[in-house]
């Protein structure tokens, strides 16, 4: 049992919070004792060399990875911790799955199931873990669809699908859990150059016309500094810097930012 | 010597019997085989290493042993440790062992190759273990383990003759005793060849179509 967390946050705190997270593969500390508060509603970039644990940050959050020390706070709850007696202790398969709904996730490879249709990717979450009709989960897979101008294709399988049409469709699968926050994991990274325009576009709208808590690791820096309320310089599993996108790609005090940057900004 | 086809019709009815035979033999230890198989594979993935570790080694050992020695081991020598059994269950006890560890690997090589990426898709859709295996794992491990599955069917109805040594009454087992008995026995070991043949081919041949007909109903585009 642990009783260095609080077992709730109080009203008004963000929407996800990193307490002191720490997350290592034997010797290798991928995140450091990580703080990180990410508000309602609030566009957060991630960026920062191969291996400064950015896509870990996404990884730990979905609960696709545990970690090893600190606490993960989702909705004011803590979601790698459940309440223990005066403190928390590691959270259960079944605590995990009643929290881990608050969460959707959009992954660099897509991971479409490439048995089923795109519709069938959208409905077959809606109707097993939310309980909705068939006609319920399809009206709603077909209208995000329709958001990410997938809905023409809505009868193929992925292997029909180009890079971009795979990750739209994915982006609607997630969406159709209708998750608080959505986690983007380089989800142009695997695409051609001609499509990531499309992919870019869906998620303009999803942060303009829908305004939907998001945290998306990238390497598009054009990108992130237009859509972003706030970018993250990871370095070395720790947050070296971070601040509105005008501040830190125009005037980074960080001696490693200003090197990444130049590095990445040279080779465009 | 020459082929006599008046022999050939005579002894034709008592060969389609024992084909009969043979096709419940093989049929009835692929499913034993089937079932096995599943049990072994899933013991091989258990959370506790010494349970994985002696199943493992299970496995490894009847798979390192001939089918006519484990044949013999259940039918002659298991009797002189009290546990007698009849020809038609030793034969099946052992064709269901045997090929189960081999369905095993089938099993596991095809789970195994299902990515790990769809494993974290069900999860970040919060889907439970039970129904990641039965929509997602398993639609996609099976096209995969197929081909195997196919493979140690027509194999499974290959090594039937061999129970023609504890006495089923199989195709070999038949010619066998039609050649003691009338001294004739290009007829009948010609015949058993013939049967397997024609049996063998169009089998294969379906199984092929079948990968194909699930692939395509899978939505996979062929290369």
């Amino acid at each position: 049992m642990d009783t260095r967390h609080p077992q709730s946050l109080p009203d008004g705190s963000p929407l996800v919070r990193f307490a002191d997270v720490t997350k290592s593969y034997g010797d290798l500390t991928v995140l450091d004792k990580l703080n990180l508060d990410i508000a309602q509603n609030e566009m957060v970039s991630i960026i920062g060399p191969s291996g400064s644990g950015k896509t870990t940050v996404l990884r730990v959050l979905m609960t696709l990875e545990t970690i090893n020390d600190g606490v993960i706070y989702v909705d004011g709850e803590p979601l790698t911790h459940m309440p223990s007696g005066a403190g928390l202790e590691v959270a259960s398969e079944s605590y995990l799955r009643q929290r881990r709904s608050k969460i959707g996730m959009v992954f660099q490879q897509f991971n479409l199931f490439p048995h089923m249709t795109a519709l069938q990717n959208c409905i077959e979450a809606p109707m097993q873990v939310l309980g909705l009709s068939r006609d319920e989960a399809e009206e709603r897979a077909l209208d995000l669809l329709q958001m990410v101008g997938m809905d023409s294709k809505k009868d193929q399988h992925p292997t029909r699908l180009s890079g971009g049409q795979q990750q739209r469709v994915a982006i609607a699968r997630a969406l159709a859990m209708r998750p608080q926050v959505m986690l983007l994991d380089e989800v142009t990274s695997a695409l051609d150059p001609e499509v990531i325009g499309e992919v870019l576009n869906v998620i303009r709208s999803l942060n303009s016309e829908h305004n939907l808590t998001m945290i998306m690791v990238t390497h598009q820096m054009g990108f992130a500094r237009e859509i972003s309320d706030r970018v993250c310089f990871f370095y070395e599993g720790k947050i070296a810097e971070q601040g509105s996108p005008e501040k830190l790609f125009e005037d980074p005090q960080n001696e490693r930012t200003k090197q990444f940057l130049h590095a990445v900004l040279d080779a465009n | 010597m020459e082929w006599r086809w008046d022999f050939t019709f005579e002894i034709l009815p008592r060969m389609l019997w024992a084909t009969g035979n043979t096709l419940l033999a093989a049929g009835i230890g692929y499913l034993i085989a089937l079932v096995v198989g599943l049990i072994l594979m899933l013991g091989q993935r258990t959370p506790y290493r010494i349970v994985n570790f002696i199943v493992r080694e299970v496995v490894e050992f009847i798979r390192s042993t001939p089918l006519l020695v484990q044949l013999f081991f259940v039918f002659f020598v298991a009797p002189q440790f009290g546990i007698k059994l009849t020809a038609w269950t030793s034969a099946m006890l052992t064709i269901g062992l045997h090929f189960g560890t081999y369905l095993s690997e089938v099993y596991r090589g095809a789970l195994e190759g299902v990515p790990k990426a769809q494993w974290e898709a069900c999860r970040a859709l919060n889907f439970s273990t039970a129904y990641t295996y039965r929509r997602v794992v398993l639609p996609q491990a099976f096209p995969i383990a197929l081909p195997g599955m196919g493979n140690y069917l027509v194999g499974i109805f290959k090594d039937t003759p061999l129970l023609a040594t504890i006495g089923v009454a199989e195709l070999m087992h038949t010619a066998n005793a039609l050649g003691a008995e009338t001294y004739r026995y290009l007829e009948p070991y010609t015949m058993v060849g013939f049967i397997f043949l024609i049996i063998s081919l169009p089998a294969a041949m379906g199984l092929r179509r079948l990968e194909a007909a699930v692939a395509k109903a899978q939505g996979k585009v062929k290369h």
